[in-house]
């Protein structure tokens, strides 16, 4: 592992630089018909991606965790804040170029079949990837055979299907040879097993488990699942409304959770045992409208410890030093917030 | 009710051998093959299984909600009436009086031209006697049972302006608007987000228990069946494959295709191992394979397998299932 990332001639900046860094990212989106209001889908979000780590990013619905996914591949382009990707800032003069960028970050969505082209054999779309980047067209195509049994399907059987041909398990297996043609160094992963049913979302999940091994590839997972999140992440990220509340090592999230949210979030997953099932929800109503999201901390409205700090300043992330740091965005955390439970939560 | 008294030992649902087969110029699909089963008043049964099984075909023929192209044959008892022999007024009156239905997703249940009071009042004047004015207040009372926040100002609001949370409180409102004695649900928490899920699976486990319905309840995630089942019918290829009381099913399951997905659900397996998948993909339902539709994929198949579709087995009190191989010691 350590020699295929020694002789990888695109890593320049070393073990050491993050593959990726987001600073402040932010975007709003406006909306239609209401002057001057906007969806503040992602609003200042920071943090980094370690080389040859997979960091998991959960949240609810309308957290913003799918924009920020496309925006770290400039899908869509951000309102404000930087990205950096190994050292080089992207879309700058002297950084490194979106095009440059995408050939070394790929993505994969959670649709599989909206997510290829309904009209184009599988081994096609596969190989449209190398073509498109300057390789030849039997160049792209062996290429393609050659990632297509890379994921578990065989390129003569496979190849030649069209999508509506294949079940769901293998569309989402023909998204990740796709994404993987070019040979890209990291893979955002939008919620790639969400839509497969459980005996095959294990599979897939295997698969990618192992191709990140074989392939020395970094990943960004995003996922509504906390089990699937555990299972695969090295480090976790959660959003709430647009922001970053809680990030730390997987393990240190999930037993000791800062954030009340993400606490709540824990506490809300199924038991799997019927003898221990849930009696109270952990927390009420729904995730608000990120049209007009909350004042200071966003999580207020649903939080059983709100004070009025929380409505007044939002509370910052905290201090974030290393890979290790366990940081969360509440006031409880900071011993100088004035919030009454602060320093002993 | 005097008829009651004569039906109240036997089951609120009986099905017996159903099948559904949906017909089309190119293709039969055996959607629903030999399903027999019951479930008794005040009972939650849990029909469990990934898309395509049949699951959702086989609640939906509780009601008869099926396309016209269907073909069902069998027998379905609710509450001692025959329902594939109804006819259309009776149907009217069966469906949201005796059985009502909450779907998977609540905006495209509700109807985006009327406001949430006037989708309730339409149904409470459909089955009973009372005028709007009585509707409107029945209206405002089952959103306050099921917990919606300022349920008087949630009356006059479009389904659109509601969060999905609400939407899914006031479908459940709507189907409990003429005191049912059958609660069907499609996969009601499917669309939700986590916090909002267990919200939803505690309201109706509430419900359920104090209304003292039957509920049979649709779902492809182990975990939610865990949360709300009395009893487990795990589904496969358009056969229940195994039943049983929902600790036993999920501490001991007696079918593969059961152990099989308890194994391949991600809940807290070790990081560094892969999981135990259940290999290959579920038959295609026009061309199921002969004998036990799950042998391609099963660990302990032999060739018996292959001959014939394994009959069911009832090895322990309320347990069946339907295999040739059931574990060592069991028979």
């Amino acid at each position: 592992m350590a020699l295929a990332s020694a002789l990888d001639l695109r890593d320049r900046g070393g073990p050491a630089q993050p593959l990726l860094i987001a600073r402040e990212l932010k975007k709003h989106f406006p909306v239609k018909g209401a002057r001057g209001k906007s969806v503040q889908a992602v609003d200042g979000v920071s943090f980094t991606v370690r080389k040859g780590e997979t960091l998991g990013i959960v949240g609810e619905s309308g957290c913003g965790k799918s924009t920020l996914a496309r925006l770290l591949l400039h899908l869509i382009v951000p309102d404000a804040g930087e990205l950096v990707f190994d050292g080089d800032a992207v879309g700058v003069a002297d950084g490194i170029a979106v095009n440059a960028l995408r050939r070394q970050v790929q993505m994969v969505f959670q649709d599989s079949y909206s997510s290829l082209n309904p009209r184009m054999p599988v081994r096609d779309s596969v190989a449209f990837g190398p073509f498109i980047q300057g390789r030849k067209k039997a160049e792209a195509r062996d290429i393609a055979r050659a990632i297509l049994s890379k994921v578990g399907l065989n390129a003569d059987l496979f190849g030649p299907r069209y999508p509506h041909e294949l079940s769901g398990g293998q569309k989402q297996r023909v998204n990740i040879a796709r994404a993987l043609a070019t040979d890209p160094r990291m893979v955002i992963l939008d919620e790639p097993v969400s839509a497969l049913d459980k005996s095959v979302e294990a599979q897939v999940l295997n698969l990618l488990r192992a191709l990140k091994r074989q392939l020395n590839l970094t990943y960004v997972f995003i996922s509504h699942d906390l089990n699937v999140v555990r299972y695969i992440s090295d480090r976790v990220l959660v959003m709430y409304l647009g922001r970053v509340v809680e990030l730390g090592p997987v393990e240190a999230i999930f037993e000791r959770p800062l954030h009340p949210y993400t606490r709540a979030l824990l506490a809300s997953r199924p038991s799997m045992d019927p003898a221990r099932r849930i009696e109270e929800p952990p927390i009420v109503g729904d995730p608000p409208n990120p049209i007009d999201p909350p004042s200071g901390c966003r999580f207020r409205t649903r939080c059983p410890f709100a004070e009025p700090v929380c409505e007044a300043a939002s509370p910052l992330l905290g201090e974030w030093l290393d890979m290790q740091s366990h940081v969360a965005a509440c006031h409880m955390q900071d011993p100088a917030s004035g919030h009454s439970k602060a320093g002993h939560a | 009710m005097p008829e009651m008294d004569g039906v109240v030992d036997s089951p609120l649902v009986e099905v017996s051998d159903l099948n559904v087969t949906f017909v089309s110029r190119e293709a039969m699909v055996h959607a629903v093959n030999n399903v027999s089963f019951s479930a008794r008043r005040g009972e939650v049964l849990c029909i469990l299984g990934e898309s395509g099984s049949g699951k959702s075909v086989t609640l939906r023929t509780l009601m008869r909600l099926l396309p016209r192209q269907a073909r069902v044959e069998g027998g379905v008892r609710v509450n001692g009436k025959d329902v594939l022999a109804m006819g259309a007024r009776e149907l009217r009156d069966l469906r949201g009086g005796l059985v009502a239905m909450i779907f998977q997703e609540p905006m495209t249940a509700l109807d985006p031209v009327y406001t949430v009071g006037q989708q309730i009042g339409e149904m409470v004047q459909r089955h009973t006697s009372g005028d709007r004015k009585a509707a409107r207040a029945r209206a405002l009372e089952l959103l306050e049972l099921v917990g919606v926040p300022s349920a008087e100002r949630r009356l006059d609001a479009y389904p659109h302006e509601l969060s999905g949370g609400l939407r899914q409180r006031a479908m459940i409102a709507m189907a409990l608007s003429c005191n049912p004695q059958l609660l069907l649900a499609d996969e009601p928490t499917t669309a939700l987000d986590a916090t909002v899920q267990v919200q939803v699976l505690i309201l109706l486990r509430r419900l359920q228990r104090e209304l003292g319905m039957g509920m049979i309840f649709v779902t492809h995630d182990l975990g939610v069946a865990a949360e709300v089942a009395d009893t487990i019918a795990v589904m496969y290829a358009g056969r229940i494959v195994e039943v049983g009381p929902v600790a036993q099913v999920l501490s001991d399951p007696l079918h593969p295709y059961t152990a099989g997905l308890l194994a391949s659900t991600v809940h807290g397996q070790r990081k560094d191992q892969d999981i135990d998948a259940i290999p290959g993909s579920p038959p295609d339902m026009r061309r199921l394979p002969q004998g036990c539709s799950f042998a391609p994929r099963c660990s302990r198949r032999s060739a018996e397998c292959r001959t014939a579709i394994p009959e069911p087995r009832f090895p322990a009190p309320g347990r069946m299932a339907a295999c040739i191989n059931l574990p060592v010691g069991i028979d």
